[in-house]
């Protein structure tokens, strides 16, 4: 992340349509031009299919008969529902359910927060070191989470909080480095002079913070909670290494013991699997649609999206 | 505020500095630098949780993992892995960026399409891919078949296990686009006008003013991707390990961070799973500083 051209802001749109750069070369009109058109339609289309129709396909697959799970008609000789009631009568899907939302919420809140608060110090205050500690923070970036995973679960399991759901969540109430920078560099855009005005006025630094800084970086606080909610509903990693329990696990991890056990899915009752996967996938995606603004503006100055 | 009236504003504004910081300070000593010393204490021991005594074994663990054949397969595993996906990501993502960017007005649109998959939660790309590359009546193998070639067996054919996987990663190549799409829109468009009075080709246009004005992006993809195969787990994990015995799969889908958390997770020898997870970070390291050594010879900046 280091390397790459810090982005000064979150703000302006990507999406605007008039700065997509046309680089066909006007030739005219006639045949060769409808062809030509033709062509990229088609291929667009086909392209496209590639990205959406697997998804499509397992909605489909998740509604039929389990015979007829990979028949390549659509529908299949009747659907389904059904598939999701036996899913949901063998494998506890609600208590899962909750579980991801109480860590998906509960982690995403606690980031955006704590991250807005190391980069409101890093944005406001000038201190001796300030600098060396940024680039410490951004140094962090480059861990590789593999090389982490062993010693945080000595610190969980010395903490007595193994199998519970805390060490899915409750590291994000330290802040994380990539949403620091992130933020960071947002609220560098906000003229210091709000802030000394406030000040002038008698206004403590937590009501700077508070009162000034947040509200005016929410469209970014929006963009992190997002991508944390995205990083934290779809982990499997911290499930499979902290949760023994079937009652806690979250879905994700509840999907991975209906890939392994035949009895609920597994690789024979197909159905099951294209269900649970559907269960998973289908709140992402809808989350994805209602705020496609901020992931895609989020995306596009960051280069991705979660930590 | 009446209780910081002995103090200097400077010494005030620090002592809130640091409250302000305390959660990443706490966060950076407790979850990171501890738990890195900390491994790194623990690969030159044998520890293993199940286990009341743990010695001290020097660098036993790293010569072990010299001669460990698992590590050897692991790595050329991941080596082979990376050496197809990076290029086929960044080429393929390039290609639909470029053809993305002819849209016009409705690029959202497909935008948000080409984006599906990696909203798509890992676990379930794992499980749809176990559907998508069946090998009696997936639908890679049907569409093969419809247009008259073999469909493999990609999830039980040892040599079709790691193409399988590259397919399915590719899937995302997503993300990669939305960087290029953003990376296109920002070359100047005069460039183009400029190139177009003294005759350039479409070609040339690519070759010279839009291959270099995005460079920056793709020198960037570059980095993360190839960080990101090295560490290649989820999805794979999802669909060959964990659960019923993998066989083949064990051997042809065992990528580095698998052996790694496998020697963690399940046999326990954390140990010497450290050593490995120390070598990981160190060969890491030492990727990112060869490709941002060397980017100075290919990158274009706008202003250098």
């Amino acid at each position: 992340m280091a390397v790459q051209p810090a982005p000064r802001s979150l703000v302006p749109s990507v999406s605007r349509p008039e700065a997509v750069v046309d680089t066909t070369t006007p030739d005219g009109f006639g045949p060769g031009r409808v062809m030509r058109k033709a062509v990229f339609v088609v291929a667009l289309v086909a392209v496209t299919a590639l990205f959406v129709y697997p998804l499509i396909w397992l909605l489909s697959a998740s509604l039929k008969p389990p015979a007829e799970v990979f028949s390549s008609d659509f529908i299949g000789s009747e659907v389904r529902w059904d598939n999701y009631t036996r899913l949901f009568q063998m494998a506890p899907i609600l208590t899962w359910g909750w579980n991801s939302l109480v860590v998906t919420l509960l982690g995403a809140t606690a980031v955006t927060f704590s991250s807005a608060m190391v980069a409101f110090a890093f944005s406001y205050f000038r201190f001796r070191y300030r600098d060396g500690l940024f680039l410490l923070v951004l140094a962090t970036m480059m861990l590789p989470g593999a090389v982490l995973m062993i010693p945080q679960f000595l610190i969980w399991d010395g903490l007595g909080l193994n199998n519970t759901l805390y060490p899915l969540w409750a590291g994000n109430l330290f802040g994380s480095a990539f949403y620091i920078f992130m933020l960071r560099q947002f609220l560098l855009t906000l003229p210091r002079e709000l802030f000394e005005a406030a000040r002038v006025d008698g206004a403590g630094y937590f009501r700077l913070w508070w009162n000034i800084a947040l509200p005016l970086t929410r469209s970014a606080l929006i963009v992190v909670f997002l991508f944390e909610l995205k990083v934290l509903w779809t982990d499997l990693v911290r499930p499979l290494i902290f949760l023994r329990d079937v009652q806690l696990f979250t879905l994700p991890r509840g999907l991975k013991a209906i890939i392994d056990n035949p009895a609920i899915g597994g690789q024979q009752q197909w159905e099951l699997l294209a269900a649970g996967s559907v269960l998973v996938t289908l709140p992402m995606v809808v989350l994805f649609f209602i705020f496609q603004r901020y992931f895609t503006e989020g995306i596009a100055t960051t280069g991705s999206t979660g930590r | 505020m009446s209780a910081n009236t002995g103090l200097t504003n400077q010494q005030r504004e620090f002592r809130w500095a640091m409250v302000f910081m305390s959660p990443w300070i706490v966060g950076f000593l407790v979850f990171m630098a501890g738990p890195m010393l900390w491994s790194l204490w623990l690969s030159f021991t044998d520890y293993d949780p199940l286990r009341a005594n743990t010695a001290f074994v020097g660098l036993d663990n790293y010569r072990e993992l010299l001669v460990d054949p698992e590590v050897r397969t692991s790595l050329w595993n991941t080596v082979f892995f990376t050496v197809f996906y990076v290029p086929g990501t960044i080429a393929s993502g390039l290609a639909l960026a470029l053809l993305l960017q002819r849209v016009g007005r409705a690029v959202g649109f497909f935008r948000t399409a080409f984006y599906l998959p990696n909203i798509t939660p890992a676990v379930a790309v794992g499980a749809l891919f176990l559907l998508l590359l069946n090998g009696r009546d997936g639908l890679v193998n049907q569409a093969l078949r419809a247009i008259g070639l073999p469909g493999p067996s990609w999830l039980n054919d040892p040599a079709w296990i790691k193409p399988g996987v590259i397919l399915m990663m590719l899937w995302s190549v997503g993300s990669t686009v939305i960087i290029y799409l953003a990376a296109l829109q920002n070359v100047p468009r005069d460039l183009y006008e400029a190139a177009e009075v003294d005759g350039a080709g479409a070609w040339h246009k690519f070759r010279y003013i839009t291959l270099p004005m995005i460079s920056g992006a793709i020198f960037f993809t570059l980095i993360i991707n190839t960080i990101a195969s090295l560490q290649l787990f989820t999805e794979v994990y999802a669909m060959f390990f964990g659960g019923q015995e993998s066989g083949a799969a064990g051997q042809a889908a065992l990528f580095y961070v698998i052996y790694l958390f496998r020697n963690a997770f399940e046999f326990f020898a954390m140990g010497y799973a450290s050593a490995l997870a120390w070598v990981l970070f160190v060969v890491i390291g030492i990727i990112t500083v060869i490709q941002v050594k060397t980017s100075k010879r290919w990158v274009y900046y706008e202003g250098d």
